[in-house]
């Protein structure tokens, strides 16, 4: 099982969680009902202790170990620094503006994209949203400077595997002058600036 | 006995019967359910907020110095104004009560309540009037940055902060002067013995000498476990007050620099090793402290409902051991999202420690659950219904929080409503508090001299309001946050609008169900006993003897 695009797994993220939480509020419910019960209760099954603790622990780690084998995004972005990408875009952000960054992003199907942001003041975010609000990717942009004065950089990899457009905006809560003080839109939304192009329908190289 | 009657002399509260311990207690208890009013009122108009064009309050909440100063005071008010208040009193009575020793000071417990209000009214009003808004999270140099806000505001605010852990230090030293007082059962123990038990290394050792088949190596604990929890949970308390003390302390520095008209270069702290500090800290709260006082007190609950002794009890004290280990080496899961912090943190720190905290919570769990499991058939007492909501709670909360203390989902879930509603809000609304309700209506009697409570029914709309609302708030919000809604963020236009709708009326029923607790309250010690409990007590004693088996009495079917 692999997931290409972040809807995929939030889409299967979402049936799990709710499939476990209906469960966990079944099993107390049931507790409750039996706990006040004269008879003996009837188990549906029984679990020895160590196996719930064996559960608990699989649970734990396998998740790690799944996640690591389904989402592709997680060991590009640990051995990132020895990859090369297809494009790299390198910016800065200072006042709550974005700073030479490029107006507009073109990225064909399948191409691996290196963001580079750079702040100048404040701790930022730099997230990449569909038009209808879904979170793509996003990292935190953390301000500083090495010895010689040159920004610290917050880099990120991305491997665009489906068509679409896409807004940036900042992930991470900066003050309120990120905000139009009167009608509160955020200022540092910068709509359609990265298109992707050439894939599937169902997401691929064509 | 008519409602106006009820209201003004309660059922049949007497306040000149309670002594100094029972009234400090109260205090503390009466100001943290204000706040729990005050904090449930500002998550109503946030809630509001981002409803769009649906959203009925006037445009000013809409406006984003106004809604991010009611961000930023939201959890002050929650987590330490309600939540610490509360936690506070209830362990200032228990530790004296389970150990049947005096409490250290009375003095210094008043001191606690006092600090705490005061200090959260003063962060509250640094950010009501001059907008004070850098959120709790403080991330630096957001605090210091006077060209977005008021340094007048900070320095007020920064002040409210550090009077809050001045308190919370005069707690922890109430609490472990206590525990050390060598009065009564600890006459004749040892600092060390205390110390042993106090970590609970002689539950680890009783585990080893039962595999290696030597006798026990201790048959008596010589602190009760729930105890042995709050002792444990004071360690991460502690921590927590220098981490988030030593911040604001750097953060005045600034602000005092800046309004002298010498600012200091905010580059000359660097922003992710604060990151890491703060996190530091402020993890103790949350997978710290929470964590190990909510499991001292499911065991206390289980077995006062069950009169039983716990399931488990030597496991219980080691789990609460590893619990403490564990809870200070977590906090990079709040730095998976940053790129510079090392690989090797992301994957030891943020996901495989963190995930051991499905084991010690999960084993929590399964001790309360089975303790309570083997004293059936038991009666269902708002007491035990409530304790049963906070077992769901936790449930529910701590899987949602280690789905996202991994590196690829932390991709898409950072900053989002996920963590802050199906996670956050469900540990602490639902689990914490219900297993704090849970407290109330066991210690209620013991602290207000067997006052009966004015209404039943009230009691039971309370809990299912509570719980529904609870649940339904965290599951809607938490899922806004799977469709990209970020948590830190002003949305005018309702883009998730459903959502929050549902969100809203479900956080109505909390804020209504807290109205009907607290008209419960007042209806049964009336506001003549409310005001009671402010004046001085005229019985002095500090302590209180009642013996914890007559409470699982009420429990028997």
């Amino acid at each position: 099982m692999t997931f290409s695009s972040s809807l995929e797994l939030l889409a299967f993220h979402r049936v799990v969680y709710t499939i476990y939480a209906l469960m966990i509020i079944s099993v107390v419910a049931w507790f409750a009902y039996n706990l006040t019960r004269k008879e003996k209760a009837k188990s549906i099954v029984r679990i020895p202790f160590y196996v719930y603790i064996a559960f608990l622990v699989a649970g734990g780690v396998g998740h790690h170990i799944f996640t690591y084998n389904a989402i592709p995004w997680v060991s590009q972005d640990i051995t990132r620094h020895n990859i090369t990408p297809d494009a790299s875009y390198k910016f800065e952000v200072g006042k709550h503006k974005w700073i030479n960054m490029p107006k507009h992003v073109t990225v064909q199907c399948g191409q691996t994209i290196e963001f580079d942001v750079r702040s100048h003041d404040l701790v930022y975010g730099f997230g990449l949203f569909r038009q209808d609000g879904t979170l793509v990717t996003q990292m935190q942009v953390n301000p500083g400077t090495d010895v010689n004065g040159i920004l610290d950089s917050n880099d990120i990899l991305w491997t665009f595997n489906h068509n679409g457009v896409f807004d940036v905006t900042s992930t991470e809560y900066s003050g309120p002058d990120a905000y139009d003080h009167e009608t509160g839109e955020d200022l540092m939304k910068v709509k359609k600036w990265l298109t992707v192009v050439g894939c599937k329908e169902d997401g691929g190289k064509k | 006995m008519s409602i106006m009657n009820n209201l003004i002399n309660g059922t049949d509260f007497d306040h000149k019967s309670l002594n100094a311990l029972q009234k400090v207690t109260l205090r503390a208890v009466v100001m943290s359910f204000l706040f729990f009013g005050l904090v449930a009122i500002e998550g109503m108009i946030m809630r509001l907020v981002v409803t769009g064009d649906a959203n009925p309050l006037p445009k000013m909440f809409s406006h984003p110095e106004h809604y991010f100063s009611i961000m930023t005071v939201h959890p002050i008010v929650g987590i330490f104004g309600s939540t610490y208040q509360l936690v506070f009193a209830a362990f200032m009575f228990l530790v004296p009560f389970l150990t049947k020793k005096p409490l250290y000071s009375i003095k210094l417990a008043n001191a606690v309540w006092l600090l705490i209000t005061i200090g959260t009214a003063l962060a509250w009003l640094a950010a009501f009037f001059t907008a004070y808004a850098p959120l709790y999270t403080l991330y630096w140099p957001l605090p210091a940055d006077t060209t977005q806000f008021s340094v007048i505001g900070g320095i007020v605010f920064i002040v409210g902060v550090a009077l809050i852990m001045v308190g919370t230090l005069g707690f922890i030293y109430n609490i472990y002067a206590t525990i050390f007082q060598r009065v009564g059962v600890h006459k004749d123990k040892t600092t060390k013995e205390l110390l042993i038990s106090g970590f609970g290394i002689d539950g680890m050792l009783n585990l080893w000498h039962k595999l290696t088949g030597k006798p026990p190596y201790s048959k008596e604990p010589a602190l009760a476990l729930p105890v042995v929890a709050i002792f444990r949970g004071t360690v991460d308390t502690f921590l927590d007050a220098i981490v988030i003390l030593t911040a604001g302390i750097l953060v005045l520095v600034y602000l005092v620099f800046d309004a002298s008209g010498h600012p200091l270069s905010v580059a000359a702290v660097d922003a992710l090793l604060y990151k890491n500090y703060f996190w530091w800290g402020l993890d103790l709260v949350a997978d710290g402290l929470v964590l190990i006082y909510v499991a001292g007190s499911w065991y206390l609950l289980a077995t006062l409902i069950t009169g039983q002794k716990l399931f488990m009890e030597n496991v219980a004290r080691a789990a609460l051991m590893l619990e403490l280990l564990v809870s200070w080496m977590v906090w990079s899961h709040h730095l998976l999202a940053d790129q510079g912090q090392p690989e090797m943190m992301k994957l030891i720190s943020g996901e495989m420690v963190t995930a051991f905290e499905l084991l010690t919570q999960g084993l929590a769990l399964f001790i309360t659950l089975v303790t309570l499991w083997k004293a059936r058939p038991l009666k269902m007492t708002p007491a035990l219904a409530y304790l049963l909501g906070g077992l769901v709670g936790f449930g529910l909360a701590v899987p949602a929080a280690i789905i996202q203390a991994d590196m690829g989902m932390n991709r898409v879930l950072h900053n989002t409503q996920w963590i802050i509603f199906a996670h956050v809000h469900i540990a602490l609304i639902v689990g914490l508090y219900m297993t704090l309700y849970s407290a109330v209506y066991v210690l209620w009697p013991i602290v207000t001299n067997n006052t009966t409570m004015f209404s039943k029914k009230l009691t039971w709309t309370h809990f299912w309001l509570y719980l529904i609302g609870g649940i339904g708030m965290g599951a809607f919000a938490g899922m806004s946050g799977l469709d990209g809604m970020l948590r830190r963020h002003l949305y005018v236009h309702g883009e998730f609008n459903t959502l929050m709708i549902l969100a809203a009326i479900c956080g109505t029923m909390v804020l209504v169900a807290w109205f009907l607790f607290l008209f419960n309250i007042v209806m049964s010690v009336g506001i003549k006993g409310l005001i009671g409990i402010f004046l001085p007590a005229e019985d002095k004693t500090a302590s209180y003897g009642i013996e914890p088996e007559t409470v699982a009495e009420d429990h028997k079917v």
